[in-house]
């Protein structure tokens, strides 16, 4: 097709699906702390980056492997969110909502500089783990067995959290308390406590993504820096307003990427920015957003 | 809704003075004595780069401050305005101010696009939109054949201003330098106070009000844009020069991080501010380079702590002190 084999074809596709598991936990994490907060969370891909940290740790300190992690690496991350939240962010409220835009870039600065600080630039190798190794010959390509887990599984987390979010009472609070909070907490329900846990929350979706990362792409202080520029295209593609819109626009964009890829290599770093413009251009709400 | 008036809570200070205060006019005529008795006493190579940024500075204050438009990309301004005077000055030969000239065309010119495409749009969205578009800018100069990719444009020749002076010679360089900053300032100054600027402000308090006066508020808003684009062309483009070279610093994300840190640790919406935040940050990167990664991490520390704890910045704590706009 094209003078593409179709080899190179799947490969950059499953690549992209890869990328876009990662754009739509990252996105997903930033939609569910917008919401709540009404805050764009600029230490995301820090967090993401300790997330892949943590689980490192966590194999050459306590000898915790990777099934371990990936229940641990979110939740010990998810509680420095929490420490952020309570020490920080929440005396942000009512202010003006760059200032916690411009505190988490700071945050930003600080985790990845002290991380550059004491691992360098390179990156730290993290085995997959045995389980996962090997991979299936499906005719017309070879699929890696832990790539093909990664996007199932990214998948089975951004629908659990859609279904939290969207299905049941206590995503029914969440919304609520989005849409009102002076009004749900006269009704008894402790919304700091629930900003402070939805803060965590979306940091454990970034942290969860960095051990999921952290086979694939090495451990390294900067594997978040970049990338958190693009989710944040990615958000504005999709439009800040709907939880299934981040998920779906995060895995189309990831496969966007991976064709240019193959077609046209020299884009493939600035697609996702083109689409942006053109998205801003046709439907400046966003694919899936309420209007502004 | 009771958040309402919370969303609207600005960030900058008003002032209620209309016009240039008094002292605000004392205030310049310091700055202006001791930029111009500071070679003496500072290196002027440093001054030269400190004073380019605090113009940087000073034109992204211009939105933040009395648009309150935060942009998060103004580095791809910088930099490209700094690739074009420098391959114009090197590769095409022409005199310093026609590259740089040309720089602030460019620059202009890309603000007027970004511009149109980001303006409708406010507070985060903004700020992440003018991200995303700088990137794509950065990948661009990483790419483009004329920028020489991660090598840059290196041994810019400073040239003869106006086929005249030679800049080569590190006096007439600071005072060309000094000339057009104070220039551009007080351009920005004129800009502010009059009656453009304060529609500006009128837009920054309230703007379903100043639409409902009948302002065309999104045609004053771009307007701002640009000026603010323009003349960060001329801070980066007359920084090519002086520093004699381009590289995708300029262009990088954390370029736009530092003129933030450098406005907000000044004072955002003072006058001054961004000049005096400009002198810590740069003085700081200097003095302290020999620490590495940890500039990075007092860069952070900061943030967070401007915006935590002194979010008036210097400037603008002085000006509450002595209780006058600076």
């Amino acid at each position: 097709m094209f003078g593409v084999s179709t080899q190179a074809l799947f490969g950059q596709l499953l690549l992209g699906l890869i990328n876009g598991s990662f754009y739509a936990l990252l996105s997903l994490g930033l939609a569910v702390i917008f919401g709540m907060l009404n805050i764009i969370n600029f230490a995301h891909g820090a967090l993401y980056m300790m997330g892949a940290f943590c689980a490192y740790f966590l194999l050459q300190w306590a000898g915790v492997g990777y099934w371990g992690a990936l229940v641990l690496a979110p939740l010990i991350i998810g509680l420095v969110g929490v420490l952020i939240e309570r020490t920080m962010l929440q005396w942000l409220t009512g202010l003006d909502h760059l200032y916690g835009l411009l505190l988490t870039f700071g945050l930003a600065l600080i985790f990845q500089g002290l991380f550059q600080n004491y691992f360098g630039s390179s990156g730290l190798p993290y085995a997959i783990p045995p389980q996962l190794t090997g991979g299936q010959n499906l005719g017309f390509m070879f699929l890696p067995n832990y790539r093909a887990w990664v996007v199932v599984f990214s998948l089975a987390v951004c629908l659990v959290t859609w279904f939290v979010i969207e299905r049941t009472k206590l995503g029914a609070y969440l919304r609520a308390a989005t849409e009102n909070p002076t009004l749900v907490r006269a009704m008894g329900v402790n919304v700091p406590r629930m900003i402070t846990l939805t803060y965590g929350a979306g940091v454990a979706l970034a942290a969860l993504a960095g051990v999921l990362a952290a086979p694939i792409n090495q451990v390294r202080p900067l594997m978040g820096a970049d990338l958190i520029i693009v989710v944040f295209a990615v958000v504005v593609i999709g439009g800040m307003g709907s939880i299934m819109g981040s998920i779906v626009t995060g895995f189309a964009l990831g496969l966007v990427e991976g064709l240019t890829k193959v077609f046209y290599p020299e884009a493939s770093n600035t697609v996702i920015f083109v689409i942006m413009t053109i998205v801003l251009l046709i439907k400046p709400a966003g694919l899936f957003g309420r209007a502004a | 809704m009771a958040d309402a008036t919370a969303e609207s809570a600005s960030i900058a200070p008003v002032h209620s003075a209309r016009g240039a205060a008094a002292s605000e006019r004392y205030a310049f005529i310091i700055m202006a004595l001791a930029l111009i008795v500071a070679p003496l006493a500072i290196y002027p190579f440093f001054l030269m780069q400190a004073i380019c940024f605090a113009l940087f500075a000073c034109a992204f204050n211009l939105l933040i401050g009395y648009v309150g438009l935060l942009s998060f990309g103004h580095a791809m301004f910088l930099g490209v305005a700094g690739y074009v005077s420098a391959h114009t000055a090197k590769v095409w030969g022409v005199n310093p101010e026609i590259a740089i000239l040309l720089a602030v065309l460019s620059s202009g010119a890309l603000g007027l696009i970004v511009g149109a495409l980001v303006i409708r749009k406010q507070g985060i969205y903004f700020a992440m939109i003018t991200l995303a578009l700088s990137q794509m800018v950065y990948f661009f100069c990483l790419q483009a054949p004329f920028t020489h990719g991660e090598d840059g444009i290196q041994s810019v020749p400073r040239g003869k201003l106006f086929g005249l002076i030679d800049l080569a010679n590190q006096t007439n360089c600071y005072i060309f330098v000094l000339v057009v900053f104070l220039a551009a300032f007080l351009l920005i100054h004129r800009a502010i106070n009059s009656p453009f600027g304060e529609i500006l402000k009128a837009i920054r308090e309230n703007e379903p009000r100043a639409i409902s006066l009948g302002y065309k508020t999104e045609h004053y808003k771009l307007i701002a844009f640009v000026l603010s684009a323009l003349l960060v062309g001329l801070a980066g483009g007359m920084k090519a020069i002086v520093a004699q070279n381009a590289s995708l610093t300029d262009v990088h994300w954390t370029m736009s991080g530092e003129v933030v840190l450098m406005t907000l640790v000044g004072g955002l919406g003072t006058v001054f501010g961004p000049v005096v935040g400009a002198f810590v940050i740069i003085a700081m990167q200097t003095y302290l380079s020999s620490f590495g990664s940890w500039v990075t991490i007092i860069q952070g520390a900061i943030f967070v702590a401007c915006v935590l704890a002194f979010r008036r910045g210097i400037v603008g704590e002085l000006s509450r002190i002595i209780g006058k706009p600076l």
